[in-house]
């Protein structure tokens, strides 16, 4: 059973070979997706940070920033 | 209607909902790669080969219908002058063209034992090749304008130019002798192939939508924070 899934009738080298570059391709586009994602809000986070109380209170009072802000760890 | 498609409201929906589909993918995804490499059989004539079906046509299948929506956003957020629908378009793109490099990559792996070749200039497999490129035009467009209004235009006018291949792809096999096998699934007339191997395709094909949604989500919220980057320069 295990040796049919593997071998396949001499098509497993090709099936796998497709399944896994698909699979790769999928866990790439994941990591560089969220390491942008990841970098945008740090960068974020550190403009946000950088700012003086008047500004602050201005930029918070968009709730895209606020939502920005509060979900640091959410994807 | 128009209001709820603001970034604003968005925002609060497209930050919240990765996790969700993040699961639901992981899921399906699990019980597609049982169903297609494990519980579906094997064809009578293609043998156990027939199983990179399951990865090659719903990465098509996504690429295709990708591109029409990144097209469709980007003209009527062109006409409409609506800037959520171009930032739409750019975070779609990235997954459409990887589904794209899929269904070209493992066409070509099950080119090999199934025609004798890896790669042949027919036309289904050209015009998809075509497809890829303008991915890669769309994409390097993005990064080549500053100018927004310039980058909206070229943008539309590369997907204007990319979409008259998309009929092309599909009727390819129809119009021309291609090594390419004909549509085995047709939503207008009977279907040739059989249920067992149309559930695992649908459990793929369902999958791979669900990817492609993740990826949308996770690059239009990093799109959103850019604008709003830009915006904390401002003040």
């Amino acid at each position: 059973m295990i040796n049919e899934i593997i071998y396949m009738n001499g098509y497993g080298l090709y099936v796998w070979s497709a399944f896994a570059f698909t699979l790769l391709s999928f866990f790439l586009l994941y990591a560089v997706t969220k390491s942008q994602y990841i970098k945008e809000k740090n960068k974020f986070i550190a403009k946000f940070g950088a700012l003086n109380s008047h500004k602050a209170v201005i930029a918070k009072s968009q709730s895209v920033n606020k939502e920005i802000l509060s979900s640091t760890s959410r994807i | 209607m128009l209001k709820y498609l603001e970034p604003n409201k968005i925002f609060s929906i497209t930050s919240k909902a990765p996790k969700y589909v993040l699961l639901l993918f992981i899921v399906i995804l699990t019980i597609g790669l049982a169903e297609a490499l494990i519980f579906s059989p094997e064809d009578y004539i293609q043998s156990h080969s027939v199983r990179i079906m399951y990865v090659h046509v719903p990465a098509a299948w996504i690429s295709l219908g990708v591109f029409s929506l990144i097209t469709l956003f980007s003209i009527v957020g062109y006409i409409f002058k609506i800037k959520n629908f171009f930032l739409i378009s750019k975070s779609l793109a990235p997954s459409g063209l990887v589904f794209n490099i899929i269904a070209l990559v493992t066409g070509s792996i099950w080119g090999k034992p199934t025609w004798g070749t890896w790669w042949a200039w027919d036309a289904r497999i050209t015009s998809m090749l075509i497809l890829c490129l303008f991915y890669i035009l769309y994409l390097i467009a993005w990064r080549l304008y500053e100018n927004k209004d310039k980058v909206h235009f070229i943008t539309s006018l590369i997907l204007i130019l990319g979409i008259i291949n998309v009929p092309i792809i599909k009727y390819s096999v129809d119009w021309w002798n291609t090594l390419h096998q004909p549509a085995s699934i047709n939503i207008l007339s009977k279907s040739s192939i059989h249920i067992s191997m149309l559930i695992p395709l649908i459990y793929m094909t369902a999958a791979f939508a669900l990817f492609s949604l993740l990826i949308f989500l996770m690059k239009y919220n990093t799109e959103l924070i850019k604008v709003k980057n830009k915006g904390l320069d401002r003040l």
